[in-house]
């Protein structure tokens, strides 16, 4: 898995110890542990893993075992711009393969990475429920239906000139 | 206790509750086939994760086959192990497994001892249909002082886990990702250099392929062997000898230490020592830091910590250099047997042979993987220059040994050189659990009380085969209470107890493989046959047996060495040359917080 190198400070770490703390310490509690974190700072880099293994006792290879196993997890920060594609059957079916495609071509993103300069982010969803709209694309909270590859390039450039 | 009966293959048979299918068929001596499971019966390990699929078998009424390893037989419950359903349904498996395997069996350094190769023969899998569908991973390749780890070969049997996490409590891999892409790997896939690894091997004597194997040093040694400016001396740990025949096809707990001498001259070593030898200077310099430290305690000195630890593992080294830094103080001071014979060999031995340091080459033959890495630590080089240059496992002696075109069984027995060749049977014990503790109890108890124990030199409290032993000595009035423990698990439960100040022990031993040397990473492998460890450590103690000195002290070319070189033990020289120091390890993770 893709990771980037960070610096907790202090009160990342606090953040952490918190969560942890709220479930008790539990080893058996680390995917809601790590769920909480996720939720919190977007993303589960090695540095944050090894918090939350020497909190709960667990190894920080099976935090990472855990962390590579659900493809909900990720170790790299979201863009800016997060870009999703929705994968669920509906938009399987609509071609939803061919538009992802044309967004890593575009983006020059593999599913899961962050752009350097932080603008980009490109994950894979299951089903968002609007499969009337199929195939869906969501950028940030923006959401394009019946996307076709051709769309991309449309859809991209809107946010071309924003930071 | 409630038994079930049930019916395999035709047979009526009563087990008791909570058997398994496969468990069952074994007692009709029915060999149902299993990959990922394995068993290590007389330490209650056991791996488990149902996850290959190898050993389906039908039962009646069920609509899916079941894995035998994993499910228990039931009252009334009839099974079959062989029918055309189970034997398609197990090559289906195999070639699925074989699908995104690499094929390069033929330069494999597991090909003829792997667990994945044997299968294929067994299942008679001539062809892999999946093949094109499925990808073969491209994880790059890690090597590290001791082991090698091409997890390109894993097949997600997760045997090593059980070891490294559950056995060990070391936690230093884990199964990571899914599908074709899933393997075991440290975390965040670092090098097993960077993890907590402590190179105890365990996880390569489980591997089933070539995922996980030694380093392997055959090629310097055999170059060292042929450079005529080189003097090269071999010394061999205990426990080879009580293995080694296994790799000729010699039944488990042969002792063929007079052939591995001959062997290993006729390979052209220039002299054919024993690590045992070192193993009794260990004693001398273990037993006189033991009763210091009782004696100055008993003094009322409070900067004296006991209990003391023994420090010939290096895998116990490097656990608790890991993982209890707060502790390293506690253990002896004394370095492994490996390194006592490096530091020894070139200094005295080299002054005698009048052999420059830099034109002499050390090689220990070694059941262990730890070794590899001790014998490149910086503490234990001169200039540079490593005291042990090579340290090879006994498996690769035999490979050593088949491509000089030696066959073990056909060789005679010859004597070890002197003077660093000889040994009393205290330090023979060292291969085996409990060894060490006897091996030093019997100098310190002539030492301490000033009386001889004559031929009662054996001490069967400290014997045995569970995890943990506690035991006491009687020393004249005084009780010495010793604590033994064998596999990292073990040792933790101990060293917690120090930690939490509830240790009323005087001295413990520890051994970081399960049975302690003998069951070491570098030995044959047992392939989850716990019998195999216990015919060695028989072995062992039967050598010990033979011996016509069994106590260290009175081994006289240690006193020799003494009087000619070192002086006193614990005194400056010893101290230079015998001791060391241990270091704080746990900074060494990626990421300090
Ligand atoms: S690990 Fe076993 S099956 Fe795989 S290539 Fe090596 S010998 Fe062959
Ligand atoms: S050598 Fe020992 S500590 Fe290292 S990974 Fe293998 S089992 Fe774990
Ligand atoms: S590395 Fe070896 S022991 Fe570990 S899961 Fe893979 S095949 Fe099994
Ligand atoms: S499948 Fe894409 S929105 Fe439902
Ligand atoms: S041996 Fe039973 S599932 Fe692998």
């Amino acid at each position: 898995m893709t990771s980037v190198k960070v610096k907790l400070k202090q009160n990342d770490i606090d953040k952490i110890k918190e969560i942890c703390a709220a479930h008790n310490y539990e080893p058996g509690e680390l995917i809601n542990v790590l769920h909480q974190t996720q939720e919190y700072f977007g993303y589960l880099p090695a540095e944050i893993q090894e918090v939350i293994s020497w909190e709960l006792n667990v190894s920080a290879a099976k935090v990472y075992g855990v962390v590579t196993f659900y493809s909900y997890f990720t170790m790299t920060p979201k863009g800016r711009y997060p870009v999703s594609v929705c994968t669920g059957t509906a938009c399987y079916v609509r071609g939803a393969e061919n538009v992802l495609e044309e967004i890593k071509k575009q983006l020059d993103l593999q599913v899961g990475e962050t752009s350097d300069d932080g603008k980009y982010s490109l994950s894979c969803l299951r089903c968002v429920g609007a499969c009337g709209l199929a195939p869906v694309v969501l950028v940030g909270d923006k959401t394009y239906g019946r996307v076709a590859p051709d769309d991309v390039k449309g859809i991209i450039d809107e946010y071309k000139d924003k930071d | 206790m409630d038994t079930i009966k049930l019916t395999i293959d035709q047979q009526e048979l009563e087990v008791p509750a909570g058997t398994t299918i496969y468990h069952a068929a074994k007692k009709l001596g029915i060999d149902i086939p299993v990959l990922c499971y394995m068993e290590l019966e007389d330490w209650n390990i056991e791996n488990k994760p149902g996850g290959c699929r190898i050993c389906v078998v039908e039962v009646e009424g069920r609509h899916n086959l079941a894995p035998s390893c994993s499910t228990e037989c039931k009252d009334g419950m009839v099974v079959k192990t062989n029918t055309p359903r189970v034997m398609n349904a197990r090559r289906t498996v195999m070639e699925f497994i074989l699908s995104d395997h690499p094929k390069d069996c033929l330069t494999c350094p597991k090909s003829g001892s792997c667990d994945l190769q044997d299968m294929a023969v067994r299942l008679g899998v001539r062809e892999i249909p999946n093949e094109d569908i499925a990808e073969i991973s491209t994880y790059r390749l890690d090597t590290s002082p001791a082991i090698i780890r091409d997890i390109d070969k894993c097949i997600m049997c997760r045997r090593c886990e059980t070891m490294c996490n559950d056995v060990q409590t070391v936690g230093a891999l884990s199964a990571i990702n899914r599908g074709f892409e899933s393997v075991v790997t440290p975390a965040f896939e670092m090098n097993l250099e960077a993890s907590p690894c402590t190179y105890c091997g365990q996880c390569v004597a489980v591997c089933p392929t070539a995922a996980l194997t030694e380093k392997d040093y055959t090629a310097e040694v055999i170059r060292a062997l042929s450079d005529p400016e080189k003097t090269v001396i071999v010394q061999t740990a205990p426990a080879v000898r009580a293995a080694l025949g296994e790799e000729f096809g010699m039944e488990a707990g042969s002792l063929v230490t007079g052939k591995m001498v001959s062997a290993l001259r006729k390979l052209g070593f220039d002299k054919v020592f024993d690590t045992d030898f070192a193993a009794d200077l260990t004693i001398i310099e273990e037993g006189a830091e033991i009763l210091d430290r009782l004696k100055r305690s008993a003094n009322g000195d409070e900067n004296v910590r006991l209990p003391i630890l023994t420090s010939c593992c290096p895998g116990w080294v490097n656990f608790f250099e890991y993982h209890f830094p707060n502790l390293k103080d506690i253990p002896s001071s004394a370095r492994s047997p490996q390194q006592m014979f490096g530091s020894v060999a070139k200094t005295y031995f080299a002054e005698k042979m009048n052999v420059k340091r830099e034109n002499m080459v050390v090689v220990s033959v070694m059941p262990c993987l730890a070794k590899k890495y001790e014998s490149q630590r910086d503490e234990f080089k001169v200039d540079n220059n490593p005291d042990v240059d090579y340290s090879i496992s006994t498996r690769e002696l035999a490979h050593l040994m088949k491509q000089a075109n030696m066959n073990l069984n056909k060789l005679p027995d010859e004597d070890f050189d002197k003077p660093l060749g000889e040994s009393t049977g205290a330090g023979v014990i060292f291969g085996t659990t409990g060894g060490v503790i006897e091996a030093a109890t019997r100098t310190a108890y002539e030492l301490y009380t000033g009386k001889s124990l004559n031929e009662k030199v054996t001490f069967e409290q400290l014997r045995g085969w569970e995890g943990i032993r506690k035991a006491e000595v009687d020393f004249d009035g005084f009780t010495l209470k010793i604590g033994i423990a064998h596999g990292l698990g073990n040792a933790r439960k101990l060293l917690e107890e120090i930690e939490e100040g509830k240790s009323t022990y005087h001295a413990i031993e520890i051994m970081a493989c399960p049975g302690g040397c003998i069951g070491g990473g570098g030995q044959p492998l047992h392939h989850g046959n716990a019998s195999i460890l216990k015919k060695r450590s028989e072995a062992i103690y039967r050598e010990d047996a033979g011996k016509k000195i069994r106590k260290s002290h009175e081994n006289p070319y240690i006193k020799e060495l003494y009087e000619e070189y070192l002086g006193e033990p614990l005194g400056e020289k010893a101290h230079q040359l015998l001791h060391t120091k241990y270091f704080d390890r746990s900074t060494k993770r990626q990421f300090k917080i």
